[in-house]
């Protein structure tokens, strides 16, 4: 398809879509859609509205606060135990679905995959659940004596009844000297997880940063880096870390796949802040910035080109000797993946993907699949600002289709529309899309696949993106109302 | 039988609402043998004091936080009957008797008191404690209807009269006008109307003018001008109620009255509440609030 006629259907698209809208809901929805190429002009990138609420009526996929805080940031921490404050629900649908792998003997001295919840009743809302709380906290030391440090992680409840979980929290702390770390995350906060991921950073920026206990007999080598927004998604963070291993430095912390709390308050020794998911863990890297002169650089992992690209950059702040170790590993790992590129390229050369999905990757992967001989052709954020879409603009190989916070009658009508040949997006849309016989793939924790981050990983990426599209089931889902 | 009427006392806090809800109550029973259960709405428990003869008694919410969940309690434990000529066994005067629940709710400032009354009045209702034998269930609802909660008792299926207690005061006029919102914004849905106004006179000035006035401008009628009399802080002191203590006393015949009036009430509207302006506009008129110049407002006072 030419250039032209691609940009004229993505236009159309558009139009199509809104029609079907009442005229306020059509005008609000029109600043959220768009059309943006690389080339100069200003395009949907530049202009796209984000971080709005959404309107009352369609189907979001977006997350809350509580999503945001306990679910993305502070979950991952494995040696902290996060409670879930207030009724049940929240802690055990969020439990353990995000993959964020780790080392460690879970209930022991890890405790990632658990769910700690306060479990509230009736009672404990007409009343008041502080007394509540403060028994889970000794409670918990009491079950788990090697955990090092809890956090509370605030329900909707808790905010409408104001149970004051701060002075909680800072009695417990002060009782115990143990860290204890209220996050009032309740989930009608803001208008998506944005809000969450924010109150998490703030939170680990007034309550973890400030102890610099593990920071005084700290050794220090010219090479520590801290890896920022990697939450370590079937081993993303790891798979990471080796290469920044090989080509030389030294990762004295993980934010915050496979975490402990103790790495999380060594990083402003770090030399540099290397930061992957900027949506998520911007605030902090930039107080760090502040606070303690930490600089910090934007990566990316995905696929060989990105992943070169960036170690070249990250190896230009340090010395000689880590850019020729750099260019060493690029060399040793270039002929793999380019065996990789070699065996799939020519099964998806030409395919077109459609994404939606959440912090980085509706930009950041873009790269790893133009690696595959494959197009983007549409993307889009459930819960971006603006930063991010003049940031996705660079990403651009050809005309693409923006869409924010895109609800699932705009989606659905964008795929039946553009018809891509895979839609990567989450595990709400996959099997909309998949009984539509279409390849899906889910890319908020790799279809339980990965990891994805780094040269290894690519082949991984390459063989699930192969196997979701050239699958012979495809060949099987004619509708009986079809065949012949 | 006749139907169950579910009527609910509302009114600013410390109006008297509690005691006149109770000696008007009481009056119900001894002078007409109405059949009464008493549900108290309000975290402080002192809707059944003068009734049950006790200081306050447990509540569903203290109840249910002891032994796990409300689910786990049975009607008997919350459910007491009043004490001597109010009790079910005693027909000694009438046959008429008072069952006493309080809901029940936090400490101040903490938790969530309209919580509590909805669990409370959702237990009730779900445990059978509106028999069939009962002539009215009473609610008496804390202060303003501050929130959902509090305004359980208005929604649909519950209360469907309201008698706002309140005095010639600036404040209690206020809260009586703002309660009227919250009854007509039920009214359509749920089938709820005001069904007048109670002055517990303060003896100010024009104060039966004044609650009258009131009364006609929400479009409703002022039920009984209630005097004030030392029998009833006499009668309180002793937790009693009026009827039982000076049973002969002036008192006890305007409670009988009262009493008469809301069994034979017929007159149940929707409230129409006045704009602030217009409500400034009656107490100006009746000497409540001083007129001021525009330009006076905000000012501090010179010396």
């Amino acid at each position: 398809m030419t250039t032209e006629t691609l940009l004229s259907q993505q236009q159309a698209v558009i139009a199509e879509v809104l029609e079907a809208y009442p005229d306020k809901a059509k005008k609000s929805r029109a600043k959220h859609l768009g059309v943006d190429a690389p080339d100069g002009v200003k395009g949907a990138c530049d202009s796209t509205k984000s971080n709005k609420q959404t309107i009352p009526g369609v189907m979001s996929q977006r997350g809350c606060a509580y999503a945001g805080s306990k679910g993305v940031v502070w979950g991952p921490i494995k040696d902290m135990i996060h409670i879930s404050h207030g009724p049940i629900g929240c802690g055990q649908y969020s439990r353990a679905g995000r993959r964020n792998y780790y080392i460690g003997t879970t209930g022991v001295d890890t405790f990632v995959t658990m769910n700690f919840s306060t479990d509230y009743q009736e009672k404990d809302i007409v009343f008041g659940g502080d007394k509540k709380l403060k028994a889970a906290l000794a409670e918990i030391d009491e079950l788990f004596p090697l955990n090092n440090g809890i956090s509370v992680q605030s329900e909707c409840p808790i905010g409408l009844i104001g149970d004051d979980i701060q002075a909680v929290a800072k009695a417990y702390k002060k009782e115990t000297g143990k860290p204890t770390v209220a996050v009032s995350c309740e989930g009608f906060r803001g208008v998506s997880q944005s809000l969450g991921h924010h109150i998490a950073n703030d939170m680990i920026r007034d309550e973890v940063l400030p102890d610099g206990s593990y920071r005084k007999d700290f050794e220090s080598t010219p090479y520590d880096v801290a890896i920022v927004g990697d939450y370590n998604i079937g081993g993303d963070a790891w798979s990471s870390r080796i290469l920044l291993e090989e080509i030389g430095l030294r990762v004295i912390a993980q934010w915050s796949g496979d975490a402990t709390y103790k790495e999380m308050t060594t990083a402003p020794k770090a030399k540099i802040n290397l930061l992957h998911c900027y949506r998520s863990m911007n605030y902090v890297v930039r107080h760090m910035e502040q606070e303690f002169g930490v600089p910090w650089m934007e990566y990316n992992f995905f696929g060989p080109s990105k992943t070169t690209e960036s170690l070249r950059k990250i190896a230009a702040f340090f010395d000689e000797s880590i850019q020729a170790k750099t260019e060493a590993v690029i060399a040793k790992y270039t002929a793999m993946t380019d065996a990789v590129i070699a065996k799939y390229r020519p099964k998806l050369e030409g395919k077109k993907v459609m994404l939606y999905v959440g912090g980085l990757r509706p930009r950041h992967v873009i790269g790893a699949y133009e690696d595959l001989g494959m197009q983007v052709i549409g993307t889009g954020y459930e819960f971006a600002h603006g930063d991010d879409y003049k940031r996705t603009k660079d990403e651009l190989a050809g005309s693409t289709l923006i869409y924010d916070d895109v609800n699932e009658y705009e989606l659905e009508a964008f795929v039946k529309k553009l018809k891509p040949d895979l839609v990567a997006s989450g595990v709400k849309e996959k099997y909309v899309f998949q009984k539509m016989g279409l390849p899906f793939r889910q890319m908020h924790s790799w279809d339980y696949s990965g990891p994805y981050h780094g040269y290894d990983a690519f082949a991984i990426f390459a063989k699930d993106m192969d196997l979701a599209m050239n699958s012979p089931v495809w060949g099987y889902t004619k509708a009986p109302w079809e065949s012949k | 039988m006749s139907e169950l009427r579910q009527i609910a006392f509302y009114g600013k806090g410390g109006i008297g609402k509690s005691t006149t809800s109770q000696n008007t109550l009481a009056a119900m029973a001894h002078y007409f043998g109405k059949k009464i259960l008493i549900v108290g709405c309000d975290p402080k428990a002192d809707s059944t004091r003068l009734i049950l003869h006790e200081k306050a008694q447990c509540t569903i919410m203290q109840l249910a936080s002891e032994v796990g969940t409300v689910e786990d309690l049975e009607l008997e434990d919350v459910c007491k009957p009043g004490a001597a000529e109010f009790h079910p066994d005693d027909t000694t005067i009438t046959e008429g008797y008072i069952m006493c629940t309080e809901s029940g709710g936090p400490e101040p400032g903490v938790g969530c008191a309209g919580r509590g009354v909805i669990t409370a009045i959702n237990f009730l209702e779900e445990e059978g404690a509106y028999d069939e034998e009962l002539d009215f269930v009473s609610y008496d609802v804390l202060g303003d209807v501050v929130c959902g909660g509090f305004a359980m008792p208005i929604r649909e299926g519950k209360a469907q009269e309201i008698y706002i207690v309140m005095s010639g005061e600036m404040m209690a006029m206020y809260a009586a006008n703002n309660i009227s919102k919250g009854i007509l914004k039920y009214a359509n849905t749920g089938g709820v109307r005001l069904a007048g106004l109670i002055c517990n006179a303060r003896m100010t000035d024009r104060e039966y003018d004044l609650a009258k006035h009131l009364a006609e401008q929400i479009g409703t009628q002022m039920i009984h001008f209630v005097p004030r009399s030392n029998h009833v802080q006499r009668a309180e002191l002793r937790r009693m109620t009026v009827v039982e203590f000076a049973e002969k006393s002036d008192q006890a015949y305007e409670y009988r009255e009262l009493a008469r009036k809301i069994i034979a009430n017929d007159l149940k509207v929707i409230p129409k509440p006045l704009e602030m302006d217009d409500l400034e506009a009656l107490l100006m008129e009746f000497g409540l609030e001083e007129e001021v110049e525009a330009d006076a407002i905000g000012k501090k006072a010179t010396a």
